[in-house]
């Protein structure tokens, strides 16, 4: 299958080309971090994590977010899904590499990175991150593959993929669950100690992972043949909807929690990102956009004229992408390291070389989608016509 | 076979040393082989400090700024933590960027009471406590969030209290800073070593891209020595088994009102603070 990602019209060369040019940036950025340690980025002794593990969060929450096309469409037999599912296989397995990349260039000593394998330590939550992750990648892509060629040989996928489809299920929710856990579990931050994390983050990827998938709907429409279908569009708009609902709800039943008990090490954290602490203020105009996009995103989708327009809805998706990942990626370390466990105020802004390698990072990420989404598109156009 | 560590291999390289010198003590030990590798680590450290679990007590009224800055620059300088705030030798060093001060290293610090003791902060707190310099340091806790943290046990607990760090293990994931309730975890967030004025050869320098923290003076006890800090305090700074109810420790803490840093989060701190 794999020749047809080497036959493609001018646009899709031109496309894959300034990809890797913004990955060459992002790996020339690297090799300076390589050589001169973490010192090129903005993180300190305060916050020692930063733009890498936030928008590794945020993937892992895309990343997921794909399963939310699996359990419809194999629990339930809705056919609607179909077409879709493989595009959200697909897209859990670029995102899995782009979170893996992300945990890469975060290390200081990634030469060292078998010591994991080495001296696995279970009592470690960082241990069963990599376990799962792996674990879900590995699931997708032997998932993907089989079903893909399948549909092209136009026989039922082999008796064996099921069983590892069901599997991938819990999976997808384990890879999120255990992501939360590495924040949630950690006694001295009081932003992170809060059982509603993990649900906070499953229900911010089901609205995150299926507003991309939309989106990708839609890009695939315009420069393929092959049409994902309206309806199936509208469905995984209403599970953005609730999804990102529950999200909401999760978030302002943290904050009751917090501030009507007035615990000052919760309490400061909140303070610190909506209203700022001590004169530090730099992340409130973030927070507070995150929240209006949040809640717009909401209104669009609830009113069912506007969640049906065909026009308005990848707005409503990129309004709810960039107001999940604030809340995500940068409210959630923002959050956590700020104030510091001795309650010093260190601000983070990450630098220029680090959004360089991030973007290198999200720029592999996309050329890994293209090509497999141009497999599947491909694919169906054939059997199709 | 996956736990066998560098450590435990140095173990049995150790004896295997003694071994060839000593042909007989194969055949004694060959019955129970484990049993004379702690004999023969004994047999060459009798003089070394021993604790079921070390603990230390710090009396803050006897630590005025003269000896807090002693005794931080006695540890800093002794186990080559780095400075940013020394002059690069730029013949040695070309091209050494400029530092980041938010990027700092350091195992034992001043901080005020409200940072010290941040859940114990107190609108009408005596004024005396108010600027006294508070050391605070690794607490090497008896449950200590930053060993579950570790990903590659790089960052372990040996069997007399000591929370210690195999910096050739450790990869850097930032995990341990992350778990540690005080702060006490510093990052090479590149290579220390134009940082530091006189390398102390009788221990290590760190590379870049690991983590770092006070390890008690492991290697100091081990000599039969007291710690840097315990040296350089006055007699503000004792050490000693916690678990010794005979030892000098255990008598301060009978006799002196003493408070632990954020001891509500049950991670059992083994450095107490007499006011």
């Amino acid at each position: 299958m794999l020749e047809i990602a080497i036959k493609g019209s001018k646009k899709y060369w031109i496309w894959l080309t300034i990809l890797l040019v913004i990955m060459t940036v992002g790996v020339a950025a690297y090799i300076d971090q390589f050589i001169n340690g973490l010192m090129t980025t903005g993180l300190s002794r305060d916050v020692s994590w930063g733009f890498y593990i936030a928008n590794f969060t945020y993937l892992v929450g895309v990343a997921a977010g794909g399963v939310m096309v699996v359990i419809p469409f194999y629990l339930h037999d809705y056919e609607k899904f179909h077409r879709i599912t493989i595009l959200g296989e697909f897209l859990a397995i670029a995102a899995l590499v782009m979170c893996l990349l992300l945990v890469v260039v975060d290390v200081g000593q990634p030469v060292r990175l078998l010591n994991l394998f080495l001296y696995p330590s279970p009592q470690s939550v960082l241990f069963y991150d990599v376990l799962v992750l792996n674990g879900y990648l590995g699931l997708n892509i032997i998932i993907g593959w089989k079903v893909l060629e399948a549909e092209r040989n136009q026989v039922r996928p082999p008796a064996w993929t099921y069983p590892l489809i069901y599997l991938s299920i819990p999976f997808a929710i384990g890879i999120h669950t255990v992501t939360a856990y590495l924040y949630c579990g950690l006694p001295g931050r009081g932003f992170w100690l809060t059982a509603i994390l993990a649900p906070r983050f499953l229900a911010s990827a089901f609205a995150a992972g299926p507003s991309v998938l939309i989106l990708l709907c839609y890009v695939v429409r315009k420069f393929t043949k092959f049409d994902p279908g309206w309806e199936a569009m509208q469905t995984l708009s209403k599970i953005v909807c609730y999804a990102l609902i529950a999200n909401v709800f999760f978030f302002l039943c943290e904050i009751f929690v917090v501030y009507y008990s007035n615990i000052p090490g919760h309490v400061s954290h909140i303070q610190y990102l909506f209203f700022g602490l001590h004169g530090y203020n730099s992340m409130v105009p973030w927070m507070w956009t995150s929240i209006i996009l949040m809640l717009i995103g909401i209104a669009l989708l609830i009113i069912p004229w506007l969640r049906n327009n065909e026009f308005l809805l990848p707005f409503t998706c990129v309004m709810i992408i960039i107001g999940t990942w604030i809340d995500k990626s940068l409210g959630m370390i923002a959050g956590g390291f700020v104030p510091s466990p001795l309650h010093h105020v260190t601000e983070y802004a990450p630098t220029i070389k680090e959004v360089m390698i991030t973007l290198g990072i999200y720029a592999l990420g996309l050329i890994i989608l293209t090509i497999l989404y141009k497999l599947a598109t491909t694919v169906k156009e054939e059997v199709r016509g | 076979m996956m736990k066998k560590s560098r450590r435990s291999f140095l173990k049995v390289a150790a004896v295997s040393a003694i071994g060839i010198g000593a042909a007989p003590a194969i055949s004694l030990s060959s019955s129970s082989n484990s049993q004379s590798t702690s004999n023969a680590v004994k047999s060459k450290n009798h003089e070394a400090k021993t604790a079921k679990r070390w603990g230390m007590v710090i009396n803050c009224t006897k630590i005025s700024d003269e000896v807090a800055e002693n005794i931080v620059e006695a540890c800093h300088k002794n186990h080559n933590v780095p400075d940013f705030n020394h002059e690069v030798n730029t013949e040695k060093y070309p091209n050494t960027r400029p530092v980041n001060h938010k990027q700092e290293v350091k195992w034992i610090w001043e901080e005020h009471f409200k940072y010290a003791f941040p859940d114990k902060e107190d609108e009408f707190l005596a004024d005396k406590y108010k600027n006294l310099p508070f050391l605070v340091l690794c607490n090497h806790c008896k449950s200590a969030p930053c060993v579950k943290a570790c990903p590659t046990q790089a960052t372990f607990k040996r069997e007399d209290g000591i929370v210690i760090m195999d910096f050739h293990r450790c990869i850097g994931c930032r995990f341990c800073m992350a778990a540690c309730p005080f702060g006490s975890r510093s990052f090479n967030f590149r290579d220390p070593r134009p940082f530091i004025e006189e390398t102390n050869p009788d221990f290590p320098t760190r590379s870049k891209g690991v983590v770092e923290k006070c390890n008690l003076c492991a290697e100091r006890l081990a000599k039969g020595e007291q710690p840097y800090c315990v040296e350089a305090s006055e007699g503000a700074i004792v050490v000693g088994d916690l678990e010794d109810p005979d030892s000098d420790i255990r008598a301060l803490l009978n006799e002196n009102y003493t408070i632990r840093r954020k001891q509500t989060l049950g991670t059992e701190p083994s450095v107490y603070y007499i006011m």
